[in-house]
């Protein structure tokens, strides 16, 4: 669990990046954080494994304060994916890639071999075990990237920005594995602009602007609230956007999925031709 | 007469087995606004590199059968020669931005290609306006957001005048307000100023509605050319791992349902509301 | 990061940031020379009061004592050694005259920091770069500094991302011997290599797609002109050489103890 109390945070440069943040995330939630760039997003989610640690306020990790342990500790319950892999990917090979965070751990090297083999799996990276991560393509380095975090099997992932650049299939792949992840229990947070993306999945939304939370709650009723939107400058959904338009006919206006969308109109198309 | 054209090109990188692009052939009107689109590793920005000649100029390999660009053929000019006539921006605007001012970075080409001081100043000032930041034009690049960096390096290539402005998933790194301005803009070079745009772009649900022809790669072959009404008309392109607007998507379901929504399909969430709005009233 | 952020370009405007840099590094080379032909405490110190009003007028004092101060330690040394040098020289004893030839040894040294800090505090990277495109220098060495200037921040930004990212998987940099902890830098400066390898390779792309290297007569958006103020300063920089010449040529210079004593 994650606890956020009244965090304000402040840049050695004066920049005022949280202004009184409060947030809770419970085991298991499936947490969107959105909003434009500079909102605070990132800000807020490196206080959750104390890359940041907060200028005023109370940020505590399973009950621990982030002020009273290190990074390296709190990293156990809370994995973070950067956006870029290049970022962290240093390793001759894949495997080696897996093993860093592992024997930074202090795992036995028994252990090690089992996670790795055990990521590797979940990811379908197995062919690239031996293969050295710099020959691999933008995708499968963001994978080897999510395998060398997931391997030590945090409580909680943190996701920056996972579907940058990425096409229509990564993406697909990325929301089942999200889905997998969370039938285990697990806890995922992605910090995101893809509206769409969000659509998909339907989790539990937080809208930032100007370094506070304007908006928490449930995905649909947050995506689909065009004011409330606007204000972090998020567009609408695509099936959001008709569906405002559809109005006249009576029409919900809090859809967000295509084949939700999908049995509404035809639900109303056949009671219209009945008549 | 088409103002790009290959036909048969392949191409090699140099130490790798595969080629990147296999027998393209493909036609570019003047004034057109092309989409090429296809999943991650299909070839698409490596058939880019061929219209400026960058592709074989600056990354050797090997490079087979015929391509034709504004009448000529980029293998055999130098690629400042073809600069002038195909602009390029990339992905990463941070990369591509290398003066310590704005219009010092616009004016980079003209500089190069050694255009008078007076010419350099009227044609910054100009591409500085058409993409809407000349209020911009004496700060640092670091200063400004990544929106506005990427309006940079297409006002960096519109200030050499270009007949093709070439652009490789120049949104990729921006959030979707700032990537719908980037693409207003490059509609409007392409609308008011006629130049012909060539974008390669994966999230179609932004894009689709602004293009005149959209090519779709996969595995570094053409697998779809033609009209995007026509293309995303049919469901095999959603099979490919294209990500296809959500709105067409939808309009795709409910017309497998047996609801007659017309032959033109729609691109937009404003095109498909409008034509469920007629259908559904009437019906 | 504080280090880099005195490397973040922003344009200021001043009377002094304003001069033509060609202009300012003559002056700056006029007092260097000055200061060289003096050994005495009066006329350096007068060099010393010339350059505030620069100061003052470019409205950077707090810049400019913070490069005094870092200029601190290695004068105090300056100072010391002299001291001690004469000291053990002649017969273990200190006299006046050996504490003022030491003090004005060490404040020759803080004349020329000041005089090149004042030249780089009012001069911003971008006008510099124009000034050596302007000169004989070839183009590509101008083009080389700009573009380091630029790209400075981005990749110590760069760093820091990835000192973040290897941190969340566990990595604790001050951990372990001397050895280790260098060690520990490997996950850091490969990522930022590769990375910067990347980088250069999209730039050079980029500089080719925009016709660099089209012609050899380059042209360039901005010009430098001499204004008012640079024809103000050169008359300046003429007239300090001058007296300093002829002052130290033709009239005696007292040192402090002796004008004491009168």
């Amino acid at each position: 669990m994650i606890e956020v109390e009244k965090v304000h945070f402040i840049y050695p440069n004066g920049i005022e990046a949280l202004n009184g943040v409060s947030l809770t995330i419970r085991d298991g939630d499936f947490v969107a954080i959105m909003g434009q760039n500079g909102a605070g997003k990132t800000t807020l989610i490196k206080h959750f494994n104390g890359l940041l640690k907060p200028t005023k306020g109370v940020v505590r990790v399973n009950g621990v304060e982030t002020t009273k342990t290190s990074v390296a500790a709190l990293a156990r319950n809370v994995g973070f994916v950067f956006q870029n892999p290049d970022h962290q990917l240093f390793s001759e090979t894949v495997e080696e890639e897996i093993a860093f965070a592992l024997k930074n751990f202090g795992f036995d090297t028994e252990v090690i071999e089992k996670r790795i083999s055990w990521a590797l799996n979940l990811l379908g990276l197995e062919q690239y075990r031996k293969t050295s991560p710099f020959l691999l393509s933008g995708g499968e380095r963001k994978r080897v990237a999510l395998a060398s975090v997931l391997a030590w099997d945090p409580q909680t992932l943190v996701l920056d920005e996972p579907t940058i650049g990425q096409d229509y299939q990564q993406k697909e792949k990325l929301r089942q594995f999200i889905v997998q992840m969370q039938a285990q229990g697990k806890t995922v947070v992605i910090v995101t602009h893809d509206v769409e993306f969000v659509a998909e999945c339907n989790p539990r939304v937080v809208l930032m602007k100007d370094g506070k939370i304007v908006a928490d709650g449930e995905g649909r009723a947050i995506l689909t609230d065009p004011e409330v939107l606007a204000q972090s400058s998020v567009v609408l959904p695509q099936i959001t956007q008709v569906f405002m338009r559809l109005t006249p006919l009576g029409l919900p206006r809090n859809v967000l999925d295509v084949y939700e969308a999908k049995e509404i109109l035809l639900k109303h198309w056949r009671r219209s031709e009945r008549k | 007469m088409a103002i790009i054209e290959t036909k048969n090109l392949t191409y090699i990188y140099p130490g790798v087995a595969n080629p990147s692009i296999k027998d393209v052939s493909i036609k570019v009107e003047r004034g057109e606004f092309v989409l090429i689109t296809g999943p991650s590793g299909c070839g698409k920005t490596t058939l880019c590199r061929c219209f400026n000649g960058l592709i074989p100029h600056f990354y050797q390999g090997e490079l087979k059968g015929e391509i034709t660009v504004v009448g000529m053929d980029p293998t055999k000019y130098h690629t400042h020669e073809m600069a002038k006539r195909v602009g390029m921006v990339f992905q990463n605007p941070e990369n591509q931005l290398f003066a310590l001012t704005i219009e010092k970075d616009v004016a980079f080409g003209l500089e190069n290609l050694g255009v008078p001081r007076e010419e350099i100043r009227k044609r910054v000032d100009w591409a500085l306006m058409q993409t809407g930041i000349y209020d911009l034009r004496e700060r640092s690049p670091h200063e400004v957001s990544g929106g506005q960096q990427q309006r940079v390096a297409i006002a960096a290539v519109l200030a050499m005048k270009p007949e093709i402005i070439v652009l490789d998933e120049p949104t990729s790194f921006l959030d979707p307000l700032s990537a719908e301005k980037i693409f207003e803009v490059i509609h409007e070079l392409n609308k008011k100023l006629g130049i012909t745009v060539v974008l390669v772009e994966h999230r179609l649900d932004l894009t689709a509605r602004y293009a005149d022809h959209i090519i779709i790669m996969d595995e570094g072959r053409v697998r779809f050319d033609g009209s995007p009404r026509e293309i995303l008309s049919t469901e095999e392109t959603r099979l490919i791992g294209v990500g296809i607007p959500k709105a067409t998507l939808l309009y795709q379901l409910l017309k497998k349902e047996g609801i007659k929504l017309g032959n033109s399909t729609p691109l937009s969430s404003e095109e498909l509301a409008a034509l469920l709005l007629e259908v559904l009233k009437s019906a | 990061m504080s280090v880099f952020d005195g490397l973040k370009f922003r344009k200021v405007s001043s009377p002094i940031h304003n001069l033509d840099p060609r202009i300012k590094f003559i002056y700056v080379c006029a007092v260097f020379v000055a200061a060289i032909l003096f050994g005495e405490i009066l006329p350096l110190a007068a060099l010393f009061l010339m350059q505030i009003p620069f100061v003052l007028i470019a409205d950077v004092p707090k810049e400019w004592l913070h490069s005094l101060r870092g200029a601190a330690f290695l004068a105090t040394f300056i100072f010391l050694i002299n001291i001690a040098t004469s000291f053990f020289t002649s017969n273990y004893v200190l006299t006046t005259a050996a504490v003022e030839n030491a003090a004005a040894l060490t404040l020759r040294f803080i004349v020329l920091v000041e005089a090149f800090s004042v030249f780089f505090l009012t001069t911003s990277p971008d006008h510099l770069g124009l000034a050596l495109e302007e000169s004989r220098v070839p183009y590509e060495f101008a083009f080389a500094f700009t573009t380091a200037v630029r790209f400075v921040p981005v990749l110590a930004e760069e760093a820091h991302t990835i000192m973040d990212a290897q941190k969340a998987r566990g990595l604790e940099l001050e951990k372990g011997s001397f050895m280790k902890r260098i060690r520990n830098y490997i996950p850091i400066l490969i990522p930022l290599i590769v990375s910067a390898i990347r980088r250069s390779l999209e730039l050079a792309e980029a500089m080719e797609s925009r016709a660099w290297g089209a012609t050899k007569k380059r042209t360039n958006l901005y010009s430098l002109n001499l204004h008012k103020g640079d024809f103000i300063l050169l008359a300046i920089t003429v007239t300090v050489l001058a007296v300093a010449i002829y002052v130290r040529l033709y009239v005696p210079m007292p040192t402090l103890t002796q004008l004491i004593r009168m």
